[in-house]
């Protein structure tokens, strides 16, 4: 799949970035000229994968978040949303509605629900000490041969 | 936060956006105002809530149980199209009620 575009984006794993991110990363699709409804579920699910890196990848650590995103000639976008944090010990059950590692902090256990039905596929590398990559992509807009 | 108190009803004009970076703040606030034993209905105005994800779920069910656990009541309004999704998809309109 050819890349007509690409950007990454890396920054330290502060609760203060989230906004930033999911905005930048946002903006990065306008090009393709998304409606409205498209640009919130891309903001929303980015969100999402950037506050479990800080929340559950580095916890009380900092460390560097990594967003690589790509668009291609037919109007998908691709994102992958990495960490070099603690990493995943059972990826299903991470990803299953309502499960959550912090109950007492009021996590809700639906970042990975919001990402699935925000983005159209959504896939997780992780394990135990190895970080964590979640990959996420959109069709933006259809392709449409003259 | 602008608040608004009618008898045992309070309602709670939100602004900005609620994420994990906001989250705690908006907690806090929440809870200062639940102190009131004598509230029993909260109602959040999100009009002038731009953004809101998983992370703000979970403040609005944790101030739900608050408000059940005295038979009280929660209901949210004005939410955007981004704000609505994210609420729905949580199942929480069976519970809070939407005005």
């Amino acid at each position: 799949m050819q890349s007509r575009n690409q950007m990454t984006l890396e920054f330290l794993s502060l609760p203060e970035n989230e906004s930033f991110a999911r905005v930048a990363v946002s903006a990065f699709a306008v090009q393709l000229d998304p409606t409205l409804d498209i640009l919130a579920d891309i903001k929303t699910a980015v969100s999402e994968a950037v506050t479990n890196a800080i929340v559950h990848g580095y916890g009380d650590r900092v460390g560097m978040v990594v967003i690589r995103t790509a668009l291609d000639e037919t109007g998908l976008m691709r994102i992958a949303v990495e960490d070099r944090g603690k990493g995943i010990e059972d990826i299903d059950q991470a990803m299953q509605p309502f499960f959550t590692t912090q109950p007492e902090k009021e996590r809700s256990g639906m970042g990975f629900s919001v990402m699935q039905t925000f983005m159209d596929d959504v896939r997780v590398e992780s394990a135990p000490g190895k970080g964590t990559v979640v990959y996420m992509e959109k069709r933006i807009r259809q392709d449409r041969h003259e | 936060m602008n608040l608004e108190r009618r008898r045992d009803t309070v309602l709670v004009r939100l602004s900005g956006e609620m994420d994990h970076y906001s989250a705690g703040g908006i907690r806090r606030e929440l809870d200062d105002v639940l102190r009131d034993v004598t509230i029993r209905k909260m109602i959040l105005d999100m009009r002038d809530m731009t953004f809101m994800d998983s992370s703000g779920i979970g403040v609005i069910l944790g101030r739900y149980r608050i408000l059940h656990q005295r038979q009280g009541k929660m209901a949210v309004m004005n939410m955007n199209p981004q704000v609505e999704k994210v609420f729905n998809l949580s199942g929480m309109s069976k519970i809070i009620e939407t005005m």
